[in-house]
């Protein structure tokens, strides 16, 4: 029975894995790429590491197999926002069906300034850039 | 080695190979960086299913290494590139 499990546990663990490095592959742009890596990743990563810890049972083993768990899943979302951020700061290019960028307004890309509150006029009227599909 | 090892190893070194396309293709940086962590993930994953058919439990400790030296990697590209690293490359 727990052998079932196990091999249940490392499949799909594995598959999350493929579809983490599919939408790496075929997204258009680096916000939507990042949405595939850190959630699909992290979860086929929590997924075998559960496998692991069913596999050896020792407390020892449990422990560690949950530390990697957990520290995964506290640091994918800092290292996302950190790299989020610094993507948008260095202007990458949005997917030409982007619909709405609320941080538009409150961005200067000349000085790299990033301000909190109410926009800049002359930002509200700044035309979007010309953006690719690729 | 049982056969659910196989394919899952299997699917995850075409994960890696999906993976470097990006890290070889990716129009900026960021795009790299990004796969760059998938890399660490998918490594993470593929020591422990390692570890199980092999039953060598101190692997793990490999694969927590990774996972702390990625996060730190990662941190250390996004204050590069916010510091004036090149726009838009």
């Amino acid at each position: 029975m727990i052998d079932v499990i196990e091999s249940g546990l490392i499949l799909a663990g594995a598959l999350f894995m493929f579809l983490a490095a599919l939408g790496v592959l075929r997204l258009p742009d680096l916000l939507t790429r990042m949405h595939a890596t850190t959630k699909a990743a992290t979860l086929g990563t929590a997924l075998i590491m559960l496998a692991v810890a069913l596999h050896f049972a020792e407390v020892a083993v449990v422990a560690r197999a949950f530390g990697v768990i957990l520290f995964i899943m506290m640091t994918a979302p800092v290292a996302a926002h950190v790299i989020g951020r610094a993507g948008y700061i260095v202007g990458a290019r949005l997917w030409a069906g982007t619909v709405k960028d609320e941080l538009k307004p409150h961005f200067d890309p000349l000085t790299r300034d990033l301000r909190s509150g109410a926009p800049a006029e002359e930002h509200e009227r700044r035309p979007p850039d010309d953006l690719d599909a690729s | 080695m049982s056969p659910v090892i196989l394919v899952s190893l299997a699917v995850m070194v075409l994960a890696l190979c999906l993976a470097f396309v990006r890290l070889f293709r990716g129009p900026s940086l960021p795009d790299r960086v990004v796969a760059l962590e998938l890399f660490s993930s998918i490594l993470v994953g593929i020591i422990g299913v390692v570890a199980i058919a092999t039953d060598v439990p101190s692997l793990l400790d490999v694969a927590i290494v990774m996972a702390l030296m990625a996060f730190m990697a990662t941190i250390g590209f996004a204050r590069f590139l916010e510091r004036g690293g090149p726009r838009d490359d």
